[in-house]
């Protein structure tokens, strides 16, 4: 009867065996499928984009702007209007997203304050863009009467990103060992002048490749801008920031907008010009934090 | 006398760690503070100049007189109070710097800007600290690869440099060889003309061979604090006598 008993058992227990095994490997091949539609799509709209607009790619491309003809149109308003947001976004956020990551982080660790907004600025992060586009319409371009300029676009797009930079940075100092804190306070080094010549030098490979990521979203992000109403059709470079101002995705979107082919074509072509900056900045942020692991060893 | 502690209590929130520590060093003498791991004797050291100010539930009790002077009243800044007491850690944690920045980084943030001066003490520094002949050819680069014997050393030479008159010195040789441990050994042994020195140690002969005076921590008490050398030839208390013939610990 025992014996009996204990085959069943054994039975029953190769059988598990085997399921495990099955769950195991169908889990691998499932995540792999799901890596490989990822990836097959992106190549696919790639391959789409590429085609469509490489051929329209040149320097007349690049120093033209809006025009009612396609073959006339270029990206050098949408291209300037771009540098000027990513400009003043990065003027604007950088100082008061990285302050307030080192307040947070290093003066104020355990305070109640530093809870509660721990909590809401991860929510923050993930509230959807256009929600700051309503906020910055009626805060920068309303009451404060800065209309619908690049300024208001950039402490929009400066809002957007602030959430991302504080976290980032609080995350690249938390990397800090303490015993490199130690070591300054224990030759009476002030907080502060342990975190301008020892925190930050080590860790601002990290904050500013954060910050580089946030910036490098902000550029890309429509719809916010579209609610506070940047231009969509505009011939000119602003040369102040209070001056009307349309970006790259702006006039993406105004293009796809169209019926006719060719402006499809102008917006494919727009479309890599964009990749290619994003991708340069993501590179940027990769081969800062590959040299930062390279040269720092604890 | 150089420190007095009296009457000092731990807290680290809930936990009573150190429970009435009270102690008398002479100036220019190295005190060796011994006992099982955890008993509290980092924790004691770390009184002296303060760094568990920087522990968030860490509460201190009772009184240490530094030269008369009552370190935790509120007319002490805490970093002159650093600057007097230095502290060399047990993992060597010199700066990712060059050597000589991480000699002069304590001057720096002192607001020495003379380049002479700077450069006059670091060299004065790491010869204090024996590690002047090693790299002196080599004082720009990277303090990171050195042996960790000679960290050690840079790390207690970056302490010397700001001209403290105590040093603590927590475990300083637990991380090193047999031959860079006597090193120190033999700079606790110099460095005694001008320093008072506290030293926490493991290891029952370094106490003996580098301190005049040994303290005896058990579970957060001072159980014995004698001359070093009638503390290990001839203890009062029964535990004492068990610690060091290794009945325990
Ligand atoms: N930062 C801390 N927070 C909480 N408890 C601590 C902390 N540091 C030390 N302790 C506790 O205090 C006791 C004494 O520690 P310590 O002084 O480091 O002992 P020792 O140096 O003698 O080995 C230990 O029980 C330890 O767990
Ligand atoms: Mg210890």
């Amino acid at each position: 009867m025992a014996k009996k008993l204990g085959k069943r058992m054994r039975q029953k227990q190769v059988r598990k065996n085997k399921w495990y095994e099955f769950q195991d490997k169908s889990f691998k091949y499932i995540a792999l499928a799901a890596t490989g539609i990822g990836v097959l799509v992106l190549c696919v709209l790639l391959y789409d984009v590429f085609f469509d607009g490489f051929g329209r790619l040149d320097w007349k491309f690049f120093l033209d702007s809006s025009s009612r003809k396609a073959k006339n149109a270029g990206i050098y308003a949408a291209m300037g209007g771009t540098l000027w947001i990513m400009a003043l976004t990065t003027i604007i956020a950088f100082p008061i997203g990285i302050g307030a990551g080192i307040y947070l982080e290093e003066y104020n660790k355990k305070g109640r304050l530093s809870n509660i907004l721990e909590v809401n600025i991860s929510n923050l992060a993930g509230i959807p863009s256009i929600i700051y586009g309503l906020l910055g319409l009626e805060v920068f371009s309303r009451t404060l009467m800065l209309g619908d300029t690049a300024i208001t676009g950039a402490l929009t797009l400066a809002l957007l990103i602030l959430p991302i930079i504080i976290v980032s940075t609080r995350e690249a100092l938390k990397t800090v060992p303490y015993n490199l804190r130690e070591a300054s306070f224990a030759l009476g080094a002030s907080q502060w002048q342990t975190i301008w010549h020892q925190i930050l030098p080590a860790s601002i490979p990290g904050i500013v490749t954060g910050a580089i990521l946030a910036i490098s979203r902000a550029i890309g992000e429509t719809a916010p801008l579209i609610v506070i109403g940047a231009a969509t059709y505009i011939t000119s470079v602003p040369k102040l920031p209070n001056e009307s101002f349309t970006v790259l995705p702006i006039q993406i979107f105004y293009w796809i907008g169209k019926p006719q082919h060719d402006f499809q074509v102008n917006a494919a072509a727009a479309i890599i010009v964009l990749l290619g900056i994003t991708f340069v900045m993501n590179g940027a942020a990769v081969y800062l934090r590959y040299r930062w692991q390279k040269k720092v060893k604890w | 006398m150089k420190i007095e502690a009296q009457d000092v209590h731990v807290y680290y929130g809930q936990d009573h760690t150190l429970k009435g520590v009270s102690l008398t060093v002479k100036k220019n003498t190295v005190t060796a503070l011994i006992g099982p791991s955890g008993c509290g004797k980092s924790t004691f050291l770390r009184c002296m100049n303060r760094m568990n100010d920087l522990i968030d539930n860490c509460h201190v009790k009772g009184n240490i007189l530094i030269d008369g002077v009552d370190i935790n009243s509120p007319s002490v800044n805490i970093n002159e109070l650093r600057k007097a007491v230095g502290m060399v850690f047990q993992k060597p944690n010199p700066f990712p710097k060059s050597i000589f920045e991480n000699v002069a980084y304590g001057l720096r943030v002192n607001g020495v800007s003379n380049k002479e001066y700077i450069n006059d003490k670091v060299e004065w520094s790491l010869k204090q600290a024996a590690l002047w002949d090693e790299v002196k050819d080599k004082l720009k680069k990277s303090a990171l690869a050195l042996s960790g014997g000679q960290q050690q050393r840079l790390c207690i030479a970056r302490a010397l440099a700001v001209e403290p008159s105590i040093l603590l010195m927590d475990e300083p040789a637990s991380a090193l060889d047999p031959i860079s441990t006597s090193k120190i050994e033999e700079l606790i042994y110099n460095l005694k003309a001008s320093y008072t020195i506290m030293i926490v140690t493991h290891n029952m002969q370094q106490a003996s061979r580098t301190s005049d005076k040994t303290a005896f921590f058990y579970m957060g008490e001072l159980v014995e604090y004698d001359d070093t050398r009638t503390l290990f030839t001839n203890p009062k208390k029964e535990r004492t006598q068990n610690y060091i013939t290794g009945r325990f610990g």
